[in-house]
């Protein structure tokens, strides 16, 4: 910012600030052009050795885009059940992001998202046998599967905080304990015993289920992901929460010095990433599948992981990622059929990306054109 | 009573050796890696990728130590993929080893796929029963030959950390890397090298789940053994033979839940499936320090900083 303070004495006499805000624009789009090119070569790279990939085991690349189109973009249904599955996504994404903002790597959104569905199942159960009506039991289910997510993630980021336990390590054993909670009362007290195929709690019914927004076929979540991405932006970068934590992050130290409430920050971006995800599992159950059981466990969380790096943990950015791998989670059915693929394609692919893109992580600031020049100080 | 419980104990010791084998390895492997100065998250894939390339190599050759030996090779990949990442400048080690997590399970589970059905001949192990009449006791004794070359591995390693030129270098690098480039010592290189042999040491971890103990090929192998393994070293204070000790108890609590199965207590199986992840958990909490860190954690290490 000192660039700015230093632009020569004559162009704000002149009044002209038209040129020199013009030529401060042009220098911002091309420093902060490079956060977006950066990742789109990255994507582009991964995409090549991943056709190279498919055309050593004997498929056709061209194959693979043109189904992913058709299964995850090309049709009003398809893309319908893109947006669907990229609600989650952006939920699970900003259950990294936000924590990453403070410097800390949270990889357990998947075990928040299934305890929060799992929650909002179980609570609706009493509910829903009660005969509450759904305009208050939806509301309720909201609010449960957000608080245990939030405490789920904010056991991480508080044992980091008061023990220094690894936040990685910890999300993720979180995760298993979280599946093996839920495991033990879908096959224990809560389960279903009217469905013998698969362990699940009882279904919450027909009448209990979120709405489609009007006009699509697209639950709810998607908009409440894109309100909270954007909410999470204003709050992450205009206000003094933010300021706070992002001074967390990028300085543990100073900010300690500076008598910030580090503890309480850590705390509460913990708890906002674990409600995200655990809103994401709201939906998964009140809006896809009605019940909670294993398939809440679907790899959301993981893939969410993946998106928020390509978004450099930027909560808005996040958006459009999550519906690109949204497509790609969709069209993951259509390509196995299709092509005699294994289930596991889209995970190769997923991983492929996370290296190319982390590898990338060492070209910033070796391209000139993305560094204009600094105006000269005065001699 | 008393009976029911001599049972579990034997099913207990005998869960521990079988339980703790892939433990030993993939913390044994994470163990050089993190003295050389770098954690990496990925030997959970590796682990995964090593049963896999152990089952199909088993299956094609008919020879099990093959599939051993190809499963260290595969982990040496990964793990060598791994080493020359981060030896980018600015690369994050612990988000590469998430990266190679995911990457590694979804190979495995790709190329894996076609031999999830068949069945490949699997180790044969030692039975060290053979004085008892007690079954119990005498299928907990079967021990499988990988166990001992855990704990030799294990020992080699101590001695050659504290007693060999190699082990000083990796020390030096994982304490100090101005140290040991002022002493000539390609940083990067060493690293490379720790990554790559501990790759290698997991990938044989994951031969082991899937040709001795559950001695299958399945997408539901591994859930965590090989994250469980890096917060081992941890509590392990890096030291190998600590590693062998520290695998053992996780085994032992890993036995629990089938230990209870085996004498008819179902109730809560979940949770006692879970005792492992709680377990490391808890051990976590009680070895971290929010203060200082570790007299023991090599200087380089990005947890240390």
């Amino acid at each position: 910012m000192s660039d700015s303070a230093a632009t020569s004495p004559q162009h704000s006499v002149s009044a002209s600030l038209t040129p020199s805000a013009g030529a401060e624009l042009i220098r911002r789009v091309r420093t902060n052009s490079e956060y977006v090119a950066i990742p789109v070569f990255a994507l582009i790279v991964a995409a090549i050795a991943f056709g190279i990939f498919l055309l050593a085991i004997g498929k056709s690349p061209l194959d693979f885009i043109d189904y992913v189109w058709r299964g995850g973009f090309g049709t009003a249904f398809s893309l319908q059940n893109t947006l669907q599955r990229s609600a989650p996504l952006i939920l699970t994404a900003l259950c990294v992001a936000i924590p990453a903002r403070i410097g800390l790597i949270i990889i357990g959104g998947e075990g928040a998202l299934v305890l929060g569905g799992f929650a909002a199942a179980a609570v609706s159960l009493p509910l829903v046998g009660g005969g509450v009506p759904a305009w208050l039991t939806l509301p309720l289910m909201f609010v449960v599967a957000a608080f245990v997510g939030a405490i789920w993630i904010a056991i991480a980021g508080y044992l980091k905080y008061a023990r220094g336990v690894n936040e990685t390590i910890s999300s993720l054993l979180l995760t298993y304990i979280g599946i093996a909670i839920m495991n033990f009362f879908v096959e224990g007290v809560l389960r279903d015993l009217s469905n013998p195929n698969k362990p699940s709690t009882k279904p919450i019914g027909d009448a209990y289920m979120v709405g489609k927004i009007p006009g699509t076929d697209v639950h709810w979540g998607l908009l409440v992901g894109i309100m909270l991405a954007i909410g999470l932006q204003i709050l992450m970068t205009r206000t003094t929460f933010g300021f706070a934590a992002r001074v967390t992050g990028g300085n543990y130290r100073a900010a300690l010095a500076q008598g910030l409430p580090v503890g309480k920050i850590i705390v509460a971006c913990t708890m906002i990433a674990g409600a995200c995800a655990g809103i994401a599992g709201f939906y998964e159950v009140a809006a896809i599948q009605g019940r909670a059981n294993a398939s809440l466990a679907a790899g959301y969380g993981f893939t969410g992981i993946l998106i928020s790096f390509l978004a450099r943990h930027n909560p808005v950015a996040i958006v459009p990622v999550s519906i690109l791998f949204g497509g790609l989670v969709a069209a993951g059915g259509l390509v196995q059929r299709r092509m005699g693929l294994p289930d596991a394609t889209v995970q190769v692919l997923e991983g492929l990306i996370f290296i190319v893109l982390l590898m990338s992580e060492t070209l910033y600031g070796r391209f000139a054109i993305f560094r204009p020049e600094a105006p000269k100080e005065r001699t | 009573m008393n009976a029911s419980l001599t049972i579990v104990l034997v099913a207990m010791l005998g869960g521990a050796i079988r339980v703790s084998t892939p433990f030993m390895f993939v913390a044994l492997g994470e163990c050089l890696t993190e003295k050389s100065g770098r954690v990496n998250l990925g030997l959970e894939g590796t682990l995964v990728m090593g049963a896999m390339v152990a089952y199909a190599t088993s299956y094609h050759t008919g020879s099990p130590w093959a599939g051993v030996l190809m499963a260290g090779v595969a982990g040496a990949f990964l793990g060598a993929m791994h080493g020359g990442i981060c030896s980018l400048p600015k690369v994050n080690d612990v988000a590469v080893g998430i990266a190679m997590m995911l990457f590694g399970t979804g190979v495995a589970f790709f190329f894996g796929k076609p031999y999830i059905q068949p069945t490949a001949p699997r180790l044969s192990s030692i039975p060290l029963g053979g004085f008892t009449d007690d079954l119990n006791l005498k299928s907990a004794l079967d021990v499988n030959p990988l166990f001992f070359v855990g704990i030799a591995v294990a020992l080699l390693m101590a001695w050659a950390f504290a007693n060999t030129r190699w082990g000083l270098i990796v020390r030096t690098v994982g304490d100090s890397a101005a140290a040991a480039k002022a002493m000539g010592i390609s940083v990067d290189f060493v690293r490379f090298l720790s990554t790559a042999l501990g790759g290698f040491l997991a990938g044989i971890g994951g031969a082991f789940l899937s040709l001795s103990y559950p001695g299958s090929w399945n997408q539901g192998l591994s859930s965590g053994q090989g994250l469980m393994a890096v917060a081992l070293v941890i509590f392990a204070r890096w030291s190998p033979t600590r590693c062998v000790l520290a695998a053992l108890l996780f085994g032992a609590a890993g036995a629990l839940g089938p230990s209870l199965q085996s004498v008819g207590i179902t109730q809560g199986y979940y949770f006692f499936n879970a005792a492992p992840y709680i377990l490391t958990l808890v051990i976590m909490i009680a070895t971290s320090s929010a203060t200082r860190s570790s007299r023991d954690m090599p200087g380089e290490l990005s947890m240390a900083k």
